[in-house]
């Protein structure tokens, strides 16, 4: 960082031109390159100090540096950002009015601000509380099925909520009586509880449907037989017929979403998905010996555009 | 994040006995102890704005709590208008917007 020109020169900040001429003069004298040949030293001290005579001698640029609006390299400075865009920014709130006796304006209370809007008078007697709003995060299953679950609010205390069977992403639970306390008297605000559901890493989610991909070895494919399938509620066993192949869809029948609010439930939509697996020499044979055997135009449907 | 000392090079005119005084008297909250104050830029502007508010506006030092509580005051509902306004600008339909600036403005 480059020195203040005052102390470069070894002049006061108030130093009168003829002072900051006289000074410079000096110092140039001392440190010319001319008289001191190969002195790096001096050189640098040199430039310096013809630079600070430069800024300083100049009454303009003088005032423009004492005033802070260049710096000692002559180059424009940014004005600081003035209090106000501070203030303004969300926490500016950091200086809210300390003066009025409690209350103040933080948080989220915008009702006093929207009565003094709206010219409506300050109203006293019974008042509802806020409702308050949280959000809370559900396994897939626990939405799908039900379940309670434990929100813990910012004061620390906790709230058991029951997740009702059924429940998805941007649902709302609301508690009565669980939010901000009434005013003298009045009812204590509701608890409003978003729902966030998460992904599940095998079913997914269609209204009262549940959709799931499931894998079946060549064998279960081509032959047939019995599987088991996992559902929401459990593992349960299906009938895969022979012939079935990538794509075939089942539907197991009331294995989706529970019923609930007066819904029906919902089916489990299995697609199945047909594996090789690992090289098997027993398969590998037989393939080999038996041409016809497997073989088709796979991309019998497939024209390319 | 900065020290008085830094706060005092930064902010021209103003010595450690005043910035030490306003913040005895509130009108500046750094963070941290006193000797070992911690001042954000908030801080440091709210220090230019009160020496510009004496050596400029020539407030007057018993003057500055009644003109920097208007302020605070002022900045306070400012905030809160803002914030209203981003309110209504997510919640409101454009017609609402449209219903509400008609009853504001005429």
């Amino acid at each position: 960082m480059a020195e203040d020109p005052y102390s470069v020169l070894g002049v006061a900040r108030t130093a009168t031109a003829e002072e900051i001429r006289a000074a410079y003069r000096k110092l140039a004298k001392q440190h010319h390159p001319d008289l001191n040949p190969g002195n790096k030293a001096a050189e640098e001290r040199f430039k310096k100090v013809s630079a600070a005579n430069e800024l300083l001698s100049d009454a303009e640029k003088r005032r423009q540096y004492d005033a802070g609006e260049i710096d000692e390299t002559g180059a424009v400075k940014a004005p600081p950002p003035g209090y106000r865009e501070y203030a303004e920014a969300p926490h500016g709130a950091r200086y809210a009015y300390e003066g009025g006796g409690g209350g103040g304006f933080g948080g989220e209370n915008f009702e006093d601000l929207f009565g003094s809007m709206f010219g409506e008078r300050a109203r006293s007697g019974p008042a509802a509380g806020r409702d308050a709003h949280y959000s809370l995060h559900a396994g897939f299953l626990e939405a799908v099925n039900g379940a309670t679950k434990r929100l813990t609010l910012p004061d620390g205390l906790t709230l058991d909520v029951k997740i009702p069977a059924g429940t998805a992403t941007g649902d709302v639970l609301r508690l009565r009586g669980r939010g901000g306390p009434g005013r003298q008297g009045g009812p204590a605000g509701d608890a409003l509880i978003e729902i966030v559901v998460a992904e599940h890493a095998f079913f997914t989610r269609d209204g009262q449907n549940i959709g799931l991909v499931l894998p079946v070895s060549v064998r279960e494919a081509v032959l047939g037989g019995k599987i088991s399938v996992p559902t929401p509620s459990g593992v349960v066993a299906m009938s895969v017929k022979a012939g079935a192949d990538t794509g075939t869809k089942m539907r197991l029948k009331g294995r989706g979403v529970p019923a609930h609010g007066g819904k029906a439930a919902g089916d489990l939509i299995v697609t199945l998905a047909v594996h090789v697996g690992e090289p098997q020499a027993a398969l590998e044979a037989f393939l080999r010996e038996n041409e016809g055997a497997g073989a088709f135009d796979a991309r019998a449907g497939m024209v390319a555009p | 994040m900065m020290t008085l000392e830094e706060v005092l090079r930064q902010v021209a005119g103003v010595g450690e006995a005043e910035v030490s005084r306003w913040v005895a008297l509130r009108f500046v909250r750094p963070e941290g102890e006193a000797g070992a104050w911690v001042f954000g830029e908030m801080d440091v502007a709210r220090v230019r704005l009160i020496v510009e508010l004496r050596d400029v506006m020539e407030v007057t030092e018993p003057a500055l709590p009644a003109v920097l509580g208007l302020l605070d005051q002022l900045y306070d509902l400012r905030r809160r208008m803002r914030r209203v306004n981003e309110a209504m600008e997510a919640v409101l339909t454009a017609e609402m917007r449209a219903a509400l600036a008609r009853h504001i403005l005429g």
